[in-house]
């Protein structure tokens, strides 16, 4: 039998796909931003209003950026943890073009105004169905390699993005229950504070186990592999694994704070949410100190400094995030502007940049060549630090002044001043936070040309897989 | 070490590891969540809470195709600045029709959920074909393509209806036959207005007196 080399073409067009998903999602949030600063820029179109084109940039960067990097990543790394190409390559294609075709479908739908009306799970019901299929397929060309594998244990990378595929399947069939009325409208199977709950349930999770977890996956295997170094501690990663996945679940209803909620409901979430802080600044540590004795090649590796400053920005966030869920300091942060700032520290700082960082490292080896220019990596890389830090910093001062100002009484306890006062004076913050949006976007489109010019013309790497080791053991070192 | 020991037996199968995420991550949900679900409190109508007319639907489901709820919040917090400002505090009781619920995540404009009744059907109207009109520092965008459409555009009313009947909502079967002809004549936006004028006139009075009428 011929030896059988890995299936990275269907990395590469997933890759492919997710910058240009990045650039469209970006550009989507730009746009929105720009909206909110000069509202007449819908035309009078209600495709293009505010409501709708938030909606696309928020689908878009999440489920198409977000998630075809992770597939790409996953079925990268699940082949070379594994030691065999992908089971099931056919099926892995299925579930690059179905996925593509579902978010060309899915912006279509959101643009006419389709929607559930559920936040991060706005897609109607056939496109729920269709999700669901995707996913599973997915699992089973992800699961179905690890079966396979060469090697006796199952490297650490793959418990994340397998409790990715696993607790988002779960999550988006639940949430999304419902009975349909037309072949784009339907009626959540649950009602108000319920259906609160269970939405919150699966918003945060999205969170933790899409934008965490599945990302997490990537950093347990690009890091160390960039930084050839092995993890700094395999029993923390045990630790700090099975202490996210258990607590993350609970921390939902600190979206609910002083809402018609039960009480107890909240205080699980605040107590849960507080929790989280340990295996997040675990897992943090954990990379951080893996780069340790490899700390010279930040001078010269552009994608090492994403990847590093994106663990950074994850411990920020998972700091913010338990802060955020205080009953005390939610009073002051919630509806406000302060809570898109946490999110872009989150999707800016951690998912964006540990994905460029991946990108800059992964897309040259699929192709078996140099990146067309470090000069602009490195470009790319202070232009979405700039953009990051100044959106949220902008969205923090704003946010904070929404809370106090909104909640501000007088000594007669009148209150000190008008909604619309305070809306006029967020103008500002929303001005430097677009300012903000099309630096780390033109940041993208440079990465996108980078990345373009070092795949055009190249024929996909043929890679094998090593050669079966005596000591199984000593292999799971290699793979790390 | 017994428990690395007992971790090595995860990592070594691949059907044990599945098994043992799924568990650890649904203890929570099993745990606060499905009790939740069960809750008797949370699914009794407040004593003026009925469910939404024909046109009122039609409204709220026009309020979510905009997104609205990306921008106004639907839920007064019991704090007394939001009760001044808004109006009594939301309860539960009073969303038991709301599916989904529009509670919201973001306050860039007011909250909306006791709107009804505070501006008149005109001034709605203007607001909705240019918000600056009526409020010259707003940042909303406006919607003129409400006031050109009819309601009940997908002549679908009473399929909707019949999805909530489905759901537990009390409509009867003369309500659903009826609707469409109730919305003739009528635009989104005219509909829009009637769903917004309808919120907020569900709290118990009783309770209402307890925290001052409208503010702000």
């Amino acid at each position: 039998m011929a030896p059988a080399h890995y299936h990275d073409k269907v990395v590469r067009v997933l890759v492919l796909c997710s910058v240009f998903w990045a650039i469209v999602g970006m550009a989507a949030g730009v746009y929105a931003a720009a909206e909110l600063v000069w509202p007449g820029l819908n035309f009078d179109q209600s495709w293009l209003s505010y409501g709708r084109v938030r909606t696309v940039h928020t689908n878009v960067a999440i489920f198409g950026f977000g998630v075809s990097a992770l597939i790409g990543t996953a079925f990268y790394s699940v082949q070379r943890t594994s030691h065999v190409p992908l089971f099931a390559p056919g099926l892995a294609w299925v579930v690059c073009w179905a996925w593509q075709l579902a978010l060309v479908a899915a912006g279509w739908s959101l643009l006419s105004g389709h929607t559930s009306g559920k936040e991060y799970a706005e897609l109607e019901w056939p496109f729920d169905l269709a999700i669901a299929v995707v996913w599973v397929c997915f699992a089973i060309v992800f699961f179905g390699t690890i079966a396979r594998r060469k090697i006796k244990t199952i490297y650490v990378s793959n418990w994340f993005y397998g409790a990715l595929i696993i607790v988002i399947a779960m999550l988006h069939i639940v949430n999304s229950l419902a009975m349909p009325a037309t072949l784009f409208k339907s009626y959540s199977l649950f009602a108000g504070s319920q259906d609160a709950i269970l939405q919150w349930w699966y918003g945060h999770n999205a969170v933790g186990f899409l934008l965490t977890g599945g990302f997490l996956g990537m950093m347990y295997y690009f890091l160390p592999k960039h930084a050839e170094r092995p993890i700094w501690s395999y029993r923390l990663s045990i630790v700090a694994f099975w202490a996210f996945t258990y607590s993350y679940i609970w921390a939902g209803p600190h979206h609910l704070h002083y809402s018609a909620i039960p009480e107890w409901v909240q205080s699980l979430g605040v107590v849960m949410s507080v929790i989280l802080l340990a295996p997040s600044w675990a897992t943090m540590i954990n990379g951080i100190m893996t780069v340790s004795g490899a700390w010279r090649k930040l001078r010269s590796d552009p994608a090492l400094k994403f990847i590093v400053l994106s663990l950074a920005f994850y411990g920020l966030a998972t700091f913010e995030g338990p802060m955020m869920a205080i009953r005390d300091v939610n009073l002051i942060s919630h509806f406000t502007d302060w809570t898109v700032g946490h999110v872009h520290s989150g999707a800016l700082g951690w998912n964006a940049m540990i994905t460029f960082g991946t990108f800059y490292y992964l897309v040259p080896r699929l192709v078996g060549g140099e990146l067309y220019s470090t000069k602009l990596a490195n470009v790319h890389f202070w232009m979405a630090l700039a953009g990051t830090m100044l959106y949220i910093l902008a969205m923090w001062a704003a946010g904070v002044t929404q809370g106090l100002l909104w909640l501000s009484l007088d000594e007669y306890g009148e209150l000190l001043y008008s909604f619309t006062d305070i809306m006029a004076s967020m103008v500002s913050y929303y001005g430097l936070r677009l300012v903000a949006g099309v630096i780390f976007l033109a940041g993208a489109v440079l990465m996108a040309w980078n990345l373009f010019m070092t795949v055009r013309g190249r024929e996909t790497a043929k890679v094998l897989p090593p050669e079966p080791v005596a000591n199984p053991a000593a292999a799971s070192e290699v793979a790390a | 070490m017994s428990g690395v020991r007992l971790h090595q037996k995860l990592e070594n199968n691949i059907g044990l590891l599945i098994f043992g995420i799924l568990f650890v991550a649904s203890i929570g949900g099993a745990a606060q969540v499905v009790p939740a679900l069960f809750q008797d409190s949370l699914q009794q109508p407040g004593v003026n809470t009925v469910p939404y007319t024909a046109a009122e639907l039609d409204g709220r489901d026009i309020y979510m195709r905009e997104s609205c709820g990306v921008c106004h919040t639907q839920h007064i917090r019991p704090l007394l600045a939001e009760v001044e400002r808004y109006g009594p505090y939301s309860r539960a009781g009073e969303f038991v029709y709301d599916r989904p619920f529009l509670w919201g995540s973001k306050r860039t404009g007011p909250d909306l959920h006791r709107i009804g009744g505070k501006y008149s059907d005109e001034w709605h109207w203007i607001h909705m074909m240019d918000p600056r009109a009526v409020v010259p520092d707003s940042i909303m965008p406006a919607y003129p393509w409400l006031a050109d459409a009819p309601a009940n555009r997908g002549n679908d009313i009473d399929k909707r209806m019949r999805a909530l009947q489905k759901l537990g909502h009390p409509y009867n079967d003369e309500e659903i036959a009826d609707a469409a002809a109730s919305l003739e004549g009528l635009t989104e936006m005219d509909v829009l207005i009637i769903y917004l004028q309808g919120m907020g006139d569900t709290v118990d009075p009783d309770a209402a007196d307890d925290h001052g009428g409208h503010g702000g």
